[in-house]
This record gives structure tokens, C-alpha cells and sequence, in this order.
């Protein structure tokens, strides 16, 4: 019990000499600092950006069908007749088949892609719209007001603004419009009797892909999509995304070591004379390995905290201007959405991994070098 | 008491820049004693007391601590002596913080901090709490009467009072062995009378101090109990008790 | 290849981890052939300052492999929704051939590293180092598995490929592709439960009769590991079992999901400490007859025990409230 009080004691001690030190020493650590944090900033603000948009991802998909199945055409997606799903309904298993209808319109006026949809819903009145936060902001709409479109046949159609989606769901419906089925065959002069696509609920949902390929056997022509499926795809192309940003990182990465290591191993004239003093009137190797790894401790955490909760205003209350333009890649009309903050444990994890324990050990070296001073170099002067 | 049995030390052993700066020196210490090391730079006095202070190993030969096995936790039961030139760092760290207190030519302290924090460096790997060794300190500086500097910066002291500081340092872990080397270089005649003063009342508290020096007023000094001199590497001439 | 972040960060502690593995090994063999303890050369100095650069690395390497030991599998828990059938980690580290000999491998480094650090502690108190020859034959012996663990992960990672959806062909199956996590070799639960418990009281009452006589030390460091093996089975053939509330789920990492109110880590923890101090304790008895180490190593030993008592003892009491408590009762 003894020892582990003299051993907390020594830590203390020691401690104290280290912030001291620090302190004393301010040009030198801040830049050190600075450049640590920058690292730790840019890190942290990819990956947080990144876990938010995966999981902005899977909330998009919280809602969409577990089957959807399209028809291609050459090689394109291709519009889908009703009789598929006539015929989609009768394999087993099939709870449900529905033709969806949906599409993008382009909007001169301010440059954007708007998503059109066709409304399930019987009560929808017509030439009345649904439409989405991102839209009425751009457009400077609010319920009641009137949005003109032009017909693909060059007919201006006069929507009345009836509900806008509140602006929490904004990532899923920004740029939506929901209309009624016949205002959108009017508007895209949409063949009658086909659909964009078909939406397919099954009762049981580990029979799944049995039912997928029962249905591509049955209509070689289509393909059908799982939800599973399109979850794992965007999970692994923003994982890809953000390991290829964080590939092209590890440069800033490497000279951030670099700069650790040099700074680490040039040590002024003044700090090798001042651990000269502390070995000869005492201190031991080991001390003075524990100042060292308390400095880089102290350093390290300062970095690492400041850096995170640097990124994390700049994610999720900036929305990562740095980085909205190389990773999202989205309609110009998304400037405001704000992500849903996510940080856990298994980021901060990652994040430490990438920063504090290379730091570590770019320095381990220089700092046993620095630790070895003859004690007796104090009487060489 | 201190023995030293044929100790060598060279530096670039087996380049053809090598020299030997102790060349195989035996001689015995007294307790209780001062002791003065004469002799012009490079003559090996500084190296002999670095070996002496557990701050470097000789290359060859043994050295004897006898009296201060008390202090050496590892020591097995019984031992009167230690020998300390096989010893690997971390022990003879051990037995230079519990046994020696050092004061340097240029005093060694450290800048940027203050002269309080100065006198308890050598504590703070000890594993001793904080509140008693700095009480400590404050006792010895008050004894020193420098209690007015303690929260003052080094680098504003004066060469006397920088003095003080480093001597208070050299106590703080109560050594029973003060090594001072060339401790008056910097210092006035005055300053080095007084220096020699406190020398006295550390050897009449009991303390052996060991001194490097080539100034008069030290080793003409009636306080002092042994002479040795000492010109390339080796011992010139040893006086007894004059 | 894949480009996780986790999967990056984790072959770049890799990497860092064999380099400086393996920049301690080299100096270490240059001790095993130059130290010469009586001799006072500046070569001898040198390499006594080396000792404290190569303890101070390998201190870094305990810690970094046993942090990426969990990430590890917390990542091949993240990963698994890339793959067609996998539901956990298990699925995931099955996806290629190298994903299990990686994660043994990191155990075993792990538990290497542990016992390295003991040894070194113990040699540290003695005076004249007494015990630097195993000590870096053992590190010899470490090195090269650093190495392969860092081949075995970059063969994993770069071995992988997420089951996407690709434009080219019309649709994209759930191919069985992987075998199911849950279908990892479980041994009957019974004779693994009783195996379990005598194999803990085994420990303990050895631990204990140790500890309170200094008599019997290779008795308990043995069942000690016996014991940490026969858990580790365990684990997957029973103790999980009743965490999950299934009989069938023999999955040895869901434990460490939220669901399960992260108690894996708990479980590993005391599991991997214990067997570390256990080990530690039987390898250092050889040792005890040492001149310098006399008084010092039955100090270390008994604290050594105490570790492991303890660490199995929450072990144990987890396992056990949970068999009471549990919703499910195995005949």
C-alpha cells in the first residue's frame, strides 16, 4: 500500500514539473499544439462528417420498401409495365406490389433538381403539392402560394403549396414534391398503365431473396434491389469515400509525425542543459522518461479534446464546409441540412488510433535519447 | 567512509581519441570529514567525484560505500559496505539521491522557475508527499536566510544568493555526503569565505563534504581535514589531518 | 481491399507496432550477445540505457495491442453489415481465412507482451539483472509474431470485399456466402459448465493456499491457465448463451454490443488480466532461488495472485448472477 501511495506521490510530482515546464516552454508547445490539433481537427471533422452521413443514410432507408424492383432496358433502367406486378403479386410469399411512380424536374430558376413523386395517398386533391423545407426556401414559398412548373408538352401547371415538410426530415425530403398520380402523368407526359418502379413487401423478410430470384427467373429483364442490399452499398461507398479522403490525409498525417519527431528531437540547448541539472542532482532515467510521457500526454489529450470539439461545431453546427463539397457531392439545394450530431465511443477510439498513438510513438525514441543525458554532463560545463 | 580501490575511468575506449582522465586511483574517504580535491582543470577531480556520486561508473576498479547500506533497500541484510560501481543506474540513482547532495560551479539551477521549487527538485521523484518536503525546503532556506527569495525567479538572484538556493537544494533529501565541485569559481572572496563557513557547520552537523577545487580559499582553509592532489588523472601527493 | 477508417487505423498500429517490435528485438539481440555486467565500457553503458528505451517500448506495445485487440473485433462487428449472412463479428472474420489466426494471434501477443512486462518488473528490482537473458529470448520470441500479426491483418483487410450492389449485372443475390456467426463450434454445455466451475475453484483454492502459505505456485499457475483456456470455451459454448437468452447463439462477440450493456469488455478484461498475472506468477518461480531476487519475486508472485483471484472472481460472480438470473435455463 505504501509503494502505491510513493508511486501516485512520484507521478504527482512529476506531474507538476511537466505542466510547468510546459508552460514555460509556450512558443515551442503551441506550435506543436497547433499543428496537432489541425490534424486532429481534420480527422475527426471527416469522420464525423462521414458517420452522419451513413447514418442520415440508413434513416432514408428506414422508410423505403424491402423489395423494389426495376426493369432494365439495355442496360438502363427502363419503365416497368403493370403487368409485372400483376405477376410479382402471385409469388408466394408476396404480400403486396406497388407501382410507384417518381422522377427528377429541373428547375431554370434556381438551377435545381427537384424529386417528384406521385402521391398513394386517395384524399390528395389535385394540382395541389406536398413539398419539401428546401424548396420553399429557395423559392420563397409558404402554404397557399402557387408553384408554377412546366409541363414536358411546355403547359405551365399551377401547384397549390398545401403542407411543407418540416425541416427535420430535411435530408429525405428537401427537394421533394409530392403530387397526385394524374397531375404527374400530366406533368411528365408519363405513359399510362407503366410505373418508375415497384415496390414489393414480403410477409416474411428472411424469404427475401428466395423471392428475388424467383422474380428474376420469372422476368429476366428485371432487377430486383433489396434494402439490405442498397444499405450495404452506401454504407461501404461512404466508408470508401471516407478512407480514400483519409488516404489522401495521411500526408498531413505523416508531416504532422515528421514535425513531431524533429520537434521531439530538438531539444534546445536549454532543455538539454535543464534535464542535464535534473539527472545530476537526482533524477533518474525512468523520471525522466515519465516527465516526457506526461508532456506528451498533457499535449496529446489538450489536442485531442480541443481538436474534437473543434470538429464537432464545425460538422454539425457549420456542416462541414471542408468537406460538404469532396463528400457529398449533392443538388445545389442542400446548402442548409444539418446532420444529426453522432459521436461515440468507437469514433473517438478510431480517431486516437489515428493521431495520439502515432504521435506516441514518433516520439518514444527522441525521448529516451533525451532521458539518457549523462548525469555527470550537468558538471561539464 | 568511502573507499576507492584502483579506479580507472577512460572516455573513447579503443578510438584513437581516447584518453584516460582517473587512472588507477585508490584512496579512502573519512566520514565526518571535509575532504578537498586539488589540482588544475583536467586533472581528474571532477570525473573522481562524478564516480564517487554514483554519477557515472568507472571503467574499471570498485568503490565501497561503508555506513550508508541503511539507506540501500536491496542491500542483503547484514552488509556493512556497498559497491557501487556494479550496480545498474536505477540503483545507484538511488543511493545518490539518499546518499549525496551536489552543488555545481555554475550552481545548476533550473530557470523560469522558483528558488522554492529549485530546492525541492531533487525531491520529486522520491515518491515523497509534496507538503513534507516542501516544509523541508522552506526550514532549510529560512536556516540559509533566503526565505524572502523562495517565491522569486532564478534568474533575478545574485551570485550569493543563487549560492544558497543550490546549497539548500543539495540538502533536501538530508545526504549524508555533500559533493561540491569547483563550488567558488564564480564567487568572491567574501562570497567564498562564507561558502566555507557553511561547509564547516555541515561537517559539524556530521555531513562528509567532498570539494573539487583550485582556490586557496578553500584548500588553504583550516576547516579542511584532507588534502588530496591530484595531476593527470592520478593522485599527486595525500595529506593526513594537519 | 477495403478503406474502413477503423480498418486503416488499425493496420497502421500494426505496422507501428511490429516496427518498433522489431527495432527492440535488434537491440535486444545485441544485448543477449554483448552484455557483459561487470564491465563498466561504454559499450555495456550504452546497451543498460537501451534496456530502458526497449521496457518503455514494450510497455507501449502491451497497451496498443491490447486497445486494438477491441477495436479489432468491435470494427469486424461494425463491418458486418457488409457481408451477405453475417450478422456479428463472427460472420465477418469468416469472410476470409485469415480473420481468426489475426484475432489469435493478437491474443496471444497480448498475453506475451503481459508476461514480458512481468518479467521485466521483477528484473528491474534486482540489482545486478538478473534475469536479462530470458528476458529477451522471450522478446525474441515476440517479435516475430508481431510480425505475422501485422501480415495476418493487412491479409484480412485486404482480403476483403463488401457484397454491394454493382450496375453491370441485373440484380445481385444474398449468396451464402458466409457461414453464419452463429454456427461456431460449441461443445456440450454440461460437462463445459462443470469443467468451468472446478476449474475456477481449482484456481481459487490453490491461489488462496499460495498466497496464504507461499507453497504450490506452479499448481495454481497452471490451473491459472487451464482455467483461462477452459473459460475462453466456455464463453462460447455456455456463459453467452445466457446473456443472449438463446440456446442457440454461441456468439463470442455480441457480448461486447451494446445490447448486452458492453459487459464483454468486463468479461475479457478480468478473463485476459487474470491469465496474464496467472502466467506471470509460474513463469517467475524458476527465478525465486536468484541471489538479488530473493526477497522480491514471492512479493511480486503474491501480488500476482492476488490479481488473478480477484480478476477471476468478477469473472466468476458475472457468470454466475447471470446463470441465476438469466431467462434462459439450460437442462
Amino acid at each position: 500500500m505504501k509503494n502505491v501511495q510513493k508511486a501516485i506521490e512520484r507521478h504527482l510530482n512529476i506531474l507538476e514539473f511537466t505542466l510547468a515546464s510546459l508552460l514555460r516552454r509556450k512558443a515551442k508547445n503551441l506550435s506543436l499544439l497547433a499543428m496537432y490539433l489541425l490534424v486532429v481537427f481534420m480527422l475527426a471533422s471527416l469522420q464525423f462528417f462521414v458517420t452522419a452521413l451513413k447514418r442520415e443514410a440508413a434513416i432514408i432507408l428506414d422508410d423505403a420498401p424491402d423489395m423494389v424492383v426495376q426493369r432494365l432496358m439495355a442496360g438502363r433502367q427502363d419503365l416497368v409495365p403493370g403487368s409485372y406486378a400483376s405477376e410479382i403479386a402471385l409469388i408466394k410469399g408476396v404480400t403486396a406490389v406497388r407501382p410507384r411512380l417518381w422522377g427528377y424536374y429541373y428547375d431554370a430558376l434556381n438551377g435545381a433538381n427537384y424529386t417528384i413523386m406521385a402521391s398513394d395517398d386517395p384524399t390528395a386533391v389535385a394540382e395541389r403539392a406536398s413539398i419539401g423545407s428546401g424548396i420553399a426556401r429557395s423559392r420563397n414559398l409558404a402554404v397557399g402560394d402557387l408553384l408554377p412548373l412546366i409541363s414536358y408538352d411546355k403547359n405551365p401547371i399551377m401547384l397549390e403549396i398545401g403542407t411543407i415538410f418540416p425541416s427535420g426530415s430535411d435530408l429525405i425530403a428537401a427537394d421533394l414534391i409530392m403530387i397526385t398520380p394524374e397531375d404527374f402523368h400530366k406533368l411528365f407526359n408519363f405513359p399510362s398503365g407503366q410505373a418508375t418502379d415497384l415496390a414489393v413487401t414480403v410477409h416474411n423478410p428472411k424469404e427475401l431473396p428466395t423471392v428475388a430470384a424467383k422474380v428474376a427467373s420469372q422476368l429476366p429483364d428485371s432487377r430486383p434491389i433489396l434494402k439490405s442490399e442498397i444499405m450495404r452499398t452506401y454504407q461501404s461507398i461512404f466508408d470508401w469515400r471516407g478512407g480514400m479522403t483519409l488516404v489522401i490525409l495521411t500526408t498531413s498525417l505523416l508531416s504532422f509525425i515528421i514535425f513531431a519527431w524533429d520537434k521531439a528531437t530538438g531539444l534546445s540547448a536549454e532543455e538539454r542543459k535543464e534535464i542535464g541539472i535534473l539527472k545530476s542532482i537526482g533524477w533518474e532515467t525512468s523520471d525522466v522518461l515519465l516527465l516526457k510521457l506526461w508532456e506528451g500526454t498533457v499535449i496529446s489529450l489538450t489536442a485531442f479534446l480541443l481538436g474534437v470539439v473543434l470538429a464537432y461545431w464545425h460538422v454539425f453546427f457549420l456542416s462541414a464546409p471542408l468537406f460538404a463539397q469532396a463528400l457529398k457531392g449533392w443538388s445545389v439545394i442542400y446548402p442548409r441540412f444539418q446532420l444529426i450530431p453522432v459521436v461515440d465511443a468507437y469514433q473517438l477510439t478510431i480517431l486516437f488510433f489515428l493521431t495520439v498513438v502515432p504521435y506516441t510513438t514518433a516520439t518514444v525514441i527522441p525521448c529516451w535519447r533525451a532521458a539518457t543525458i549523462d548525469p555527470d554532463a550537468a558538471m561539464r560545463y | 567512509m568511502i573507499e576507492l580501490s584502483r579506479i580507472t575511468k577512460s572516455f573513447n575506449s579503443g578510438k584513437p581519441n581516447q584518453f584516460t582522465a582517473v587512472d588507477n586511483v585508490s584512496l579512502v574517504i573519512n566520514p565526518a570529514q571535509i575532504t578537498v580535491f586539488k589540482g588544475p582543470s583536467g586533472s581528474g577531480k571532477t570525473s573522481l567525484l562524478t564516480m564517487i556520486g554514483c554519477m557515472a561508473r568507472p571503467t574499471s576498479g570498485r568503490i565501497f560505500l561503508r555506513g550508508v547500506a541503511a539507506a540501500v533497500p536491496f542491500q542483503q541484510e547484514g552488509a556493512e559496505s556497498v559497491e557501487i560501481t556494479s550496480l545498474p543506474e536505477r540503483f545507484l540513482n538511488e543511493i545518490r539521491r539518499s546518499t549525496f547532495g551536489f552543488i555545481f560551479q555554475q550552481f545548476n539551477l533550473v530557470k523560469g522557475i522558483s528558488s522554492l521549487e529549485n530546492v525541492m527538485l531533487p525531491a520529486y521523484p522520491t515518491g515523497e508527499g509534496r507538503a513534507l518536503f516542501r516544509a523541508r525546503a522552506l526550514n532549510l532556506m529560512e536556516q540559509f536566510s533566503i526565505s524572502r527569495l523562495a517565491g522569486q525567479q532564478v534568474e533575478l538572484l545574485s551570485g550569493g544568493e543563487l549560492q544558497r538556493v543550490a546549497i539548500a537544494r543539495a540538502l533536501i533529501n538530508n545526504p549524508a555526503i555533500i559533493v561540491a565541485d569547483e563550488p567558488t569559481a564564480h564567487l568572491d572572496s567574501k562570497l567564498s569565505q562564507e561558502f566555507m563557513e557553511i561547509a564547516g557547520r555541515l561537517k559539524g552537523e556530521g555531513k562528509s563534504v567532498l570539494i573539487a577545487s583550485h582556490d586557496p580559499i578553500v584548500f588553504d582553509s583550516p576547516l579542511v581535514d584532507s588534502l588530496i592532489e591530484m595531476r593527470d588523472g592520478a593522485v599527486d601527493a595525500s595529506r593526513g589531518r594537519r | 481491399m477495403i478503406l474502413h477508417p477503423a480498418a486503416l487505423a488499425l493496420l497502421l498500429i500494426a505496422l507501428l507496432v511490429s516496427g518498433l517490435g522489431i527495432y527492440a528485438g535488434y537491440y535486444g539481440v545485441r544485448i543477449l550477445a554483448r552484455w557483459d555486467p561487470v564491465s563498466g565500457s561504454e559499450e555495456q553503458l550504452e546497451l543498460e540505457r537501451r534496456t530502458y528505451l526497449i521496457s518503455t517500448i514494450m510497455s507501449y506495445i502491451l497497451s496498443f495491442e491490447l486497445m486494438s485487440l477491441f477495436l479489432f473485433v468491435y470494427t469486424a462487428d461494425d463491418l458486418h453489415t457488409l457481408f451477405t449472412g453475417a450478422m456479428c463479428a463472427a460472420g465477418t472474420l469468416a469472410v476470409n481465412p485469415f480473420g481468426y489466426p489475426a484475432l489469435l494471434i493478437k491474443i496471444v501477443n497480448f498475453l506475451l507482451a503481459g508476461v514480458w512486462l512481468i518479467v521485466n518488473y521483477a528484473d528491474n528490482k534486482g540489482y545486478d539483472y538478473p534475469l536479462i537473458k530470458i528476458k529477451y529470448e522471450l522478446l525474441n520470441l515476440l517479435v516475430p509474431l508481431l510480425a505475422l500479426e501485422c501480415c495476418l491483418l493487412f491479409a484480412y483487410f485486404a482480403g476483403i470485399k463488401p457484397n454491394i450492389i454493382t450496375s453491370c449485372c441485373g440484380s445481385l443475390f444474398s449468396r451464402e456466402s458466409v457461414s453464419l456467426g452463429g454456427n461456431l463450434s460449441s461443445l456440450p454445455h454440461l460437462p463445459m459448465q462443470m469443467a468451468f466451475f472446478s476449474g475456477m475453484i481449482i484456481t481459487a483454492l490453490s491461489g488462496l493456499y499460495y498466497y496464504l502459505r507461499g507453497r504450490a505456485c506452479y499448481l495454481f499457475s497452471i490451473s491459472a491457465t487451464v482455467t483461462f483456456l477452459i473459460s475462453t470455451t466456455s464463453i462460447i459454448s455456455f456463459i453467452c448463451l445466457y446473456f443472449y437468452e438463446l440456446p442457440t447463439h454461441h456468439c463470442p462477440f455480441c457480448l461486447l454490443q451494446k445490447e448486452y450493456y458492453y459487459v464483454g469488455y468486463l468479461l475479457y478484461a478480468t478473463l485476459f488480466s487474470g491469465a496474464v498475472a496467472g502466467i506471470g506468477a509460474g513463469l517467475l518461480m524458476p527465478f525465486r532461488k536468484i541471489g538479488s531476487l530473493l526477497h522480491i519475486i514471492p512479493g511480486i508472485q503474491r501480488s500476482l495472485t492476488l490479481i488473478t483471484l480477484v480478476c477471476y472472481l468478477i469473472f466468476s460472480l458475472i457468470t454466475v448472477w447471470k446463470i441465476v438470473f438469466s431467462a434462459l435455463k439450460l437442462g
